[in-house]
């Protein structure tokens, strides 16, 4: 393979799914004519995303051992007075890292919606929008400017607004797309202050530009207050990752997110939309390893966010919201690494995370879809009998998840937790007890769910809801609600994401976090920031770093969770049940039911406040004052003042004559008056 | 006493006072209205003749006849509209021709 990267390959990656959207959202749905048919627009979709894989994995092969790199402007798209807007590819290690990470993920989630999706009306708008998804994300990993990240950032909320509330005609699924589009604004608002810093001291949206000014703005201060100006730029800018990689207190809008088709959970809300956040940060190193205020902000939010939200994991009755909780949880853990200067290991868990979490939503999907559309999983049970491949790829993908030494997840979060633990930062020792917290937590509630959804006694039947959705549903086999393996389109792509989920971890630890892999993309401030030269003093290679994981704390944290699940759930169910009634008198189950009261406030303060905001400024701005007093005002006013001028038209030409007389008098009185 | 111009000018001034004034005091008659509107005429024929009797200039009186002549004829079609007024209306009010009020 050739180490030059040429412009027209990489237009390509973005252009085909593109191309694929478009022309299945047009020709697919009604707005074209529906000419095109399921078949044909899967197809189309599948064979976008297809190239776009083949091309990234060709991109990465050429990045990796040849030593390709690319980083120009493809076109101009304007120039308003010195600023400039390009299109533009940044393509090193780590973008194409994230394009293969986005293009695989996404192919696994279109070959899975061809089963999942079956008999839905919307089959053709869905695959033009997960395919414009991939577009934009891919635009996002592939900018090299912060306008074109920015775009793609945007895109890739739109898509997932759409994408959330794809069942449009259900009042829970609008809801939640608003509030999803509305906390991301909100991270927006300080992203674009953020971008904003930078162009107006930097001059440049070019990261290369950036990054050559930032020596020289280390000491400057925002002008009328006493902060570095860096640091405000970088917390700024980690306010727009908050939003949308969903971080305390922007996180609310994920777990409603599960409203949307669990192939777009797989895709945006655990495998590329959130770790959007994590990889602008990560790209923007230079800048964050200039600040030690914003890298504990940092450290303090992913902390408070990977250990809360996984808390709120245990007490989910939705199989859905549990994975959700996982993912905020994990994201946390990433945001956690990126605080304490370990940025090639936060990217690592982003990567690893990635595949086992898209696994456990498109496993649950699977499961879901085996249960008739159920999700609750008190009334599952014993599922593994009746869908071993589902069965299988979910163990595996929870051992990943909870660390199991030799499992992708392990590398990564064990290197998190190392990590966090050498940090000096002002927050570290808080995030510290949270990662490691958080390791019990995450094995309590992944193994929570794995005990009751795939042992144990079968409680499909037990159902009260049951018969919903059996009215309509033409596969379910006469009146037997028994679960059914999936089709081979669905347990496909769970097989081919098992695969990197145990493996990719041993694989990539030493060349990503250790080797050359980040040389010249990711910078760490040696001298200031140690985690990543003491992490390089302890791991040494996969096999020993798992060996002696056996040893350390975390694994045993996990192992507690797991076995303390197993005794809570299979044996001895009164426990947890006792647990609830007792919390539930002091008003902690219902604190943790209202997700710690940050959605009443949402809810509550800002929403309905903002509409009390809006009825004052119609009923008094609008209706009294516009209205009122200026439209209505003015020809009230009009029609006053004219009854009164009315009586001079009495009718009576006499009068007329004497007011002419007046008239003429007084005037002639001036005329001898002025010539006196 | 001797009589001065300014007797003569501020007589014919007190004319036209008292005739702008029937003008429009007068709600019942419109003959008197065409009368008033004669004695305007009048006394501006008295400024005239005062005017040329104490200057000596006979333009004056000359230009008098023109405005008699004229008051004349336009007496003359006031009265005819007058008539016509009174077959339409059956009473010559002043107070009524208010048609044009807006």
């Amino acid at each position: 393979m050739s180490s030059t990267l040429s412009a027209s390959m990489l237009l390509a990656v973005p252009l085909a799914p593109l191309a694929g959207s478009v022309l299945a959202g047009i020709f697919g749905t009604a707005f074209g004519g529906n000419k095109f048919g399921r078949g044909v627009s899967h197809s189309l979709t599948i064979l976008g995303v297809l190239l776009s894989f083949i091309l990234s994995a060709l991109v990465f092969q050429a990045v990796v051992n040849g030593g390709a790199r690319f980083d120009a402007t493809i076109y101009e798209w304007m120039s308003i007075g010195g600023v400039k807007m390009e299109i533009g590819f940044l393509i090193d290690s780590i973008t194409a890292m994230m394009m293969c990470v986005v293009t695989f993920v996404s192919l696994m989630v279109h070959i899975y919606t061809i089963g999942y999706m079956a008999d839905d009306d919307g089959y053709n708008r869905f695959f033009s929008y997960i395919s414009l998804f991939t577009f934009s994300m891919l635009m996002l990993v592939m900018s090299n400017n912060l306008l074109q990240l920015f775009f793609g950032w945007e895109a890739v909320g739109l898509v997932s607004y759409l994408l959330i509330g794809f069942y449009f005609k259900k009042p829970s699924a609008i809801f939640a797309n608003m509030k999803a589009f509305l906390v991301n604004r909100v991270g927006d608002f300080g992203f674009i202050i953020g971008i904003g810093l930078i162009y107006a001291y930097t001059g440049s949206f070019n990261y290369g530009e950036i990054f050559a000014k930032l020596p020289e703005l280390q000491a400057t201060l925002l002008p009328g207050t006493g902060w570095l100006l860096l640091s405000v730029t970088g917390i700024c800018l980690f306010i727009g990752a908050m939003g949308k990689s969903a971080q305390f207190p922007l996180h609310a809008w994920l777990p409603d997110s599960m409203e949307g088709p669990t192939p777009i959970s797989a895709l945006i809300h655990a495998a590329t939309m959130v770790t959007a956040g994590i990889f602008m940060v990560s790209r923007m190193s230079p800048l964050y390893e200039l600040s030690d205020t914003a890298l504990s902000f940092i450290l303090v939010i992913g902390a408070i966010t990977a250990l809360f939200m996984g808390i709120l994991g245990i007490i989910q009755n939705d199989i859905k919201r549990v994975i959700a909780y996982s993912t905020l949880s994990q994201l946390g853990y990433m945001t956690v690494a990126l605080g304490a200067s370990a940025y090639s290991v936060a990217v690592f868990h982003l990567m690893t995370h990635a595949f086992f979490k898209a696994l456990l939503f498109l496993g649950a999907g699977s499961v879901i879809i085996g249960m008739h559309h159920n999700q609750d999983i008190r009334w599952m049970g014993g599922v593994r009998k009746y869908m071993p491949i589902t069965w299988i790829t979910f163990l595996l993908g929870n051992l990943a998840l909870i660390g199991t030494p030799f499992f992708s997840g392990f590398y990564s979060k064990d290197a998190i937790i190392e990590a966090v633990h050498a940090s000096t930062l002002p927050g570290a020792g808080f995030a510290y007890f949270s990662v490691l917290a958080g390791v019990f937590i995450t094995a309590f509630y992944s193994f929570r769910l794995y005990w009751i959804v795939f042992h144990g006694k079968e409680r499909y039947d037990q159902n009260p809801d049951a018969h919903h959705d059996h009215g309509h549903d033409d596969h379910h086999h006469g009146h037997d609600a028994k679960p059914h393996e999936s089709p081979w389109v669905v347990t496909l792509p769970l097989v081919l994401l098992a695969i990197p989920s145990v493996v990719i971890g041993a694989m990539a630890l030493m060349p990503m976090l250790f080797g050359d892999f980040f040389n010249g993309v990711i910078f760490v401030d040696g001298s200031k920031h140690h985690a990543m030269a003491e992490l390089a003093e302890e791991i040494h290679g996969w096999v020993p770093m798992a060996l002696h994981g056996f040893t350390a704390t975390p694994f045993w944290l996990a192992l507690a969770g797991v076995v303390v699940s197993y005794v809570f759930y299979m044996v001895k169910p009164e426990i947890p049940a006792t647990i609830k009634t007792a919390s539930q008198k002091i008003g902690l189950y219902q604190v943790l039911e209202g997700k710690y009261g940050v959605d009443w406030v949402y809810e509550n303060v800002f929403a309905r406040g903002a509409r009390v905001f809006g009825t004052v400024f119609w009923r008094v701005g609008d209706q009294a004052l516009i209205d009122g007093a200026v439209v209505n005002g003015s020809w009230k006013l009009v029609g006053k003042l004219a009854s009164v001028v009315r009586w001079f038209q009495s009718g009576y030409i006499y009068h007329y004559a004497l007011v002419m007389i007046l008239g003429v008098f007084l005037l002639m009185t001036y005329f001898v008056w002025l010539n006196k | 006493m001797t009589l001065t111009l300014g007797h003569f000018l501020t007589l014919g001034a007190m004319l036209f006072a008292i005739s702008v004034i029937g003008i429009f005091l007068n709600r019942k008659n419109l003959i008197v209205l065409l009368m008033a509107i004669e004695m305007m005429l009048l006394s501006v024929n008295m400024n005239f003749v005062a005017f040329s009797h104490y200057l000596g200039d006979m333009h004056g009186q000359l230009f008098v006849f023109f405005i008699l002549t004229v008051a004349a004829a336009e007496a003359a079609i006031g009265l005819a509209i007058l008539v016509l007024l009174f077959r339409n209306k059956s009473n010559i009010n002043a107070e009524d021709l208010n048609i044009l009020k807006g």
